[in-house]
């Protein structure tokens, strides 16, 4: 984004900022609101702005960003503070998150915090994707923020040298397997130059799984989150494919592909394509030498592909006075001006279809097309993994995609124990 | 100044640190056993007496026996090679070699630095495609390896991360010990026309074995200690292929806030080093006979 | 056979000199790729330009000044508190004969087995209880009554002859005038080596301050640096780099200006 348009974006949020409702407060209400990340750098900076913004329009509250690190951190921290007595009001933690703070008693639901039928009409107002795991039980408990989801890049320049169509990504499996067979490169020596596809496969790999499973028409979890679906053929077959592009076609890195260094493998031209997050797109923009194009994950049967990132929750033990003042935050947080600003500045996918509308985010998608395809895949999106004891299933999850991806176990085995362990934790829940 | 007065100061100077220590070492380690009898403390179930369930979770987690193995490997793998490379670099430094005090400080740098910074630049070497390792290797024609991504060398990866950092340290035990060796010795042993070998075997080894004693039980303690660079380098996988006790402990604990199972797997990991302390003491025990 | 000694010689002299090169190898490495641009972290080029720009990105992409000012009150605060609690437990084990100080001594003893670490998560607990989560006194708490500290100080004690106290004595002095005046002056140097193991030690200590710390205004360097580099974005090798450099350039400066006073240090502390 250059810096024109970028002054375009504050002149108006700050436009629209002001206008928004000014709420009378007597005394002075303090709002502790956790935000997880790590460092200082841009993204405070711009929840400090919007919190000095929200301030300024709404005399006698007071907004306390605290910094508390990564989302494991951050929830680590709250639910610390909600066992000692001293809960935060406001809190962004991990969308996939709400059962554990369900369970922990931690969270009201937002069907209690709002009061009138616009409030009602502004939470039906966010994509239905986002929404799918903020609801447990029948209530919402979580307003979408910070949401983002996976899309296919690819390098033109590698794929019209392959003699493919450079503004073409692959539609489906088969093509994926296809292109990336045919984009890998070997020198005389039998060693790999240049990798047709990387899939990141070490750390969190169960939420791109969750691509690879959606596109393949299977859901790995129930909707009250108390059972798995891990040893369903269908997810087998999603993990031997996975495991194919590397053991089979060999267009894929042998063994565990590191989330962290595959956007500069992408960069540098090791690998014609990769899966990554869209909150990568401005990293890759920023930095790669030649032209490249964003896609839809490709899918077996229809595309699909998972959600993840944070949400708002509210905390319990608020008075009412609190409660209001937190909800206007939230609400101040989430128009679709700030959801558009928000979203252009960071990576993030906007929340809520009113968000693309604005012109802020069309003069941005003119700009930068590419920024779109996350909406857009939306309609084929589903929330990642969200069940009771949502970590340790997690890594249930993970630690099987690890053993199969290294050779480890055949992906039927595999699956088949984590099945059997992950109904062993959620027992209790059933 | 009569004994009373004198065993009241001296409770009064102990005082501050016992206290300390009670509130850190001791009543922790009581309180690790109890809880590890005890449910994880929940909203709607609160902690309760639960005898050995805690136990029977842990026998039936294979990540658990997983870890535990691991870290037998990764200390049986570490303890022997970092003592063998600390006793050879104190022989290389006290030696008058060119260039000595260059070579003290190469091998003492990686003591100071903290293992969470040089993990990241281990990373880089262990990196698949242009890490140095690969760089080096694929010329060779072993090329394609993925160190910290596959089941079979994440474990070596991280194993040879910690000689490198901690055979300095030991050196330094070695070093101190070899200083008060008696120059006479080396004379006497020249004018017998024994080479440099067969002192080493005969005189130099045995006079270090006290202190290879020694440095094998902190380099054991260590062993279930230092798990910092795997945090950074694989968060212990591919597969929790480099998991290890202490490591699982904070997974367990702080990330599934499953304090009872924790708390077992703790009191494991202190029967652990209350085998390698008896260890210690028989071995001490023995060497004062032998001496 | 004289030839035959030559050639062991030279083979002992390739092989230290092969070891220590693979020993500084990570450094070297950490110190080329940060002050270069990211374009030449994997190839070596002599004529590659030199730069200050990883440091310069580093610095603004994390609070680090914040960090290194806790880093540096903590290692601080922690050797303080831990001269003044050893010295005194010291003391009364080595010089005062008050009752049930062998069977003290032996408890004191189980912390070198047994170090803070490994109990993170009673002492999460306890420090959850004094209400000091997430404060530089709670990362300290664990570590100040330092068996290694008490014993290194007892040993050293016990070497010093009684006459010195006798004359201090006869001027006047109670315990901890003696201990003052007499004790501690001629300990010194076991001050600085215990000094210099305490403070790397915790400069460099990560697992409990991670468990303990949530926020930037309390976070060491450690710490600090590892959320750094857990980026979401990838990699990227060359800040990396630097601010690895950065947080262990004061101990390294530190080391290579002193290193004899270091290594001899470190010596003292481990003869015991």
């Amino acid at each position: 984004m250059n810096s024109l348009t970028r002054r375009f974006f504050t002149v108006s949020t700050l436009a629209l900022g002001l206008g928004f409702g000014a709420s009378a407060y007597a005394a002075d209400i303090e709002l502790r609101f956790y935000y997880p990340v790590a460092v200082g750098g841009p993204i405070t900076k711009i929840i400090d702005e919007y919190a000095a913004g929200f301030e300024k329009d709404n005399p006698g509250i007071k907004i306390k960003p605290v910094y508390a690190g990564d989302y494991v951190q951050t929830i680590g921290k709250a639910l610390t503070a909600v066992k000692g007595g001293d809960a935060p009001e406001l809190a962004i933690l991990l969308a996939a998150d709400i059962t554990s703070l369900v369970d922990e008693d931690a969270v009201v639901p937002v069907d209690d915090v709002i009061k009138t039928p616009a409030d009602k009409a502004w939470v039906e107002g966010f994509y239905p994707a986002f929404m799918e795991n903020a609801k447990l039980k029948g209530k919402t408990y979580a307003i979408p923020f910070q949401r983002s989801t996976p899309v296919l890049y690819w390098n033109k320049e590698m794929f019209k040298a392959a003699g493919l169509d450079p503004d073409k990504g692959p539609k489906d499996w088969n093509e994926m397997r296809d292109f990336a067979k045919k984009l890998t490169k070997k020198d005389a020596s039998g060693a790999v130059t240049q990798w047709g596809i990387e899939i990141p496969s070490d750390g969190n790999s169960l939420w791109l799984f969750t691509g690879l499973t959606t596109g393949n028409g299977v859901r790995i979890n129930n909707a009250e989150g108390t059972k798995v679906n891990f040893a369903d053929p269908k997810v087998v077959e999603a993990l031997q494919y996975w495991y194919d592009l590397s053991k089979v076609d060999g267009a894929q890195p042998a063994g565990l592909i590191n989330w962290g260094t595959t956007p500069r493998d992408f960069i540098e031209g090791r690998t014609a394509m990769m899966w990554h997050t869209t909150g990568n797109l401005t990293n890759v923009k920023n930095n790669a030498k030649f032209p490249f194009g964003i896609g839809f994950l490709p899918g077996k049967t229809q595309f699909g592909a998972p959600t993840g990132g944070g949400n708002f929750y509210f905390f319990k033990g608020m008075s009412a006075e609190k409660q209001a003042a937190a909800l206007a935050f939230v609400k101040y947080m989430t128009t679709p001006e700030r959801a558009a600003d928000w979203s252009t500045k960071t990576g993030y996918v906007a929340t809520q279809p009113a968000a693309y509308e604005t012109p802020a985010m069309k003069a941005y998608a003119a700009d930068f097309p590419a920024a779109i395809i996350a909406r857009d895949q939306l309609k084929y999106a589903v929330p990642e993994m969200t069940v009771h004891e949502n970590q340790r299933v997690t890594k249930l999850a993970n630690d099987a995609i690890q053993a199969v991806m290294t050779g480890a176990k055949p992906a039927d085995a595999a699956l088949k124990d984590a099945q059997a362990e992950a109904e062993r934790v959620l027992k209790d829940f059933n | 100044m009569n004994t009373l007065r004198l065993s009241l100061y001296g409770w009064l100077m102990v005082l501050p640190a016992a206290t300390l220590l009670a509130l850190f070492t001791h009543i922790p380690v009581v309180e690790s056993f109890v809880h590890s009898f005890m449910s994880t403390d929940k909203p709607k179930r609160p902690s309760r007496f639960v005898g050995l369930d805690n136990y029977d979770s842990l026998v039936a987690d294979p990540i658990f026996w997983k870890a535990l193995t691991n870290n037998l490997i990764y200390a049986l793998g570490s303890v022997p090679l970092s003592i063998a490379i600390a006793m050879m670099m104190a022989l290389f430094v006290n030696d008058k070699l060119a260039g000595r005090s260059f070579l003290r400080v190469a091998y003492f740098t990686p003591t100071i630095l903290p293992m969470i910074a040089v993990a990241n630049i281990w990373i880089f070497f262990f990196t698949p495609d242009y890490g140095l390792l690969e760089q080096i290797l694929k010329p060779l024609g072993l090329g394609g390896n993925n160190f910290l991504g596959s089941n079979n060398t994440a474990l070596l990866a991280v194993t040879i991360v910690a000689i490198w950092k901690e055979s300095g340290f030991f050196m330094i035990f070695y070093l101190a010990a070899l200083q008060q060796i008696s120059p006479d010795l080396k004379e006497a042993a020249a004018i017998e026309g024994a080479g440099r070998f067969t002192f080493f075997r005969r005189v130099t080894f045995p006079l270090l074995m006290p202190t290879t004693l020694f440095v094998m039980v902190n380099a054991l303690i260590n062993a279930f200690r230092v798990v910092d660079h795997i945090f950074v380098m694989t968060g212990g996988g591919p597969n929790n292929a480099t998991s290890v006790l202490l490591f699982r402990i904070y997974e367990v604990g702080f990330k599934y806030f499953d304090f009872g199972l924790a708390s077992a797997m703790t009191v494991v990991l202190l029967c652990v080093l209350g085998l390698v302390a008896l260890g210690q003491f028989f071995a001490l025990d023995r060497r004062v006979h032998y001496q | 056979m004289k030839a035959l000694r030559m050639l062991g010689r030279g083979v002992e002299q390739g092989a230290a000199w092969l070891l220590g090169l693979l020993w500084l190898l990570p450094l070297v490495f950490a110190v080329w790729t940060a002050f270069h641009s990211p374009a030449y972290m994997a190839h070596f080029s002599f004529t590659a330009p030199l730069t200050l720009e990883n440091f310069k990105n580093a610095w603004q992409a994390a609070p680090f000044a914040r960090y290194f000012l806790n880093t540096t009150l903590l290692v601080i605060g922690i050797l303080i508190a831990q001269f003044t609690l050893c010295t005194l437990a010291a003391f009364a084990f080595a010089r005062l004969p008050f009752v049930g100080s062998r069977l003290l001594f032996a408890l004191v003893l189980i912390q070198l087995m047994v170090a803070p670490d490994i109990l993170l998560l009673e002492n999460y607990s306890a420090i959850k209880m004094l209400g000091l989560m997430d404060t530089l006194p709670g990362i300290a708490l664990p570590y100040l009554a330092s068996a290694f500290g008490i014993f290194l100080l007892r040993q050293t004690f016990l070497t010093i002859p009684k006459d010195l106290e006798e004359a201090a004595r006869i001027e006047g002095c109670g315990p901890f005038g003696t201990l003052w005046r007499v004790y501690v002056p001629i300990a010194r140097p076991i001050y600085v080596a215990y000094g210099l193991v305490s403070v790397s030690w915790h400069w460099n200590n990560f697992l409990w301050p991670l468990i303990i710390t949530n926020s930037v205004e309390t976070r060491p360097l450690t710490v600090g640096l590892a959320v750094f580099a857990s980026s979401d974005q990838g990699i990227d090798w060359s800040v990396i780099t630097a601010a690895t450099l950065m947080t262990s350039a004061p101990l390294l400066i530190g080391f290579l200006l002193f290193q004899r006073q270091f290594v001899q240090s470190f010596v003292r502390a481990g003869i015991r």
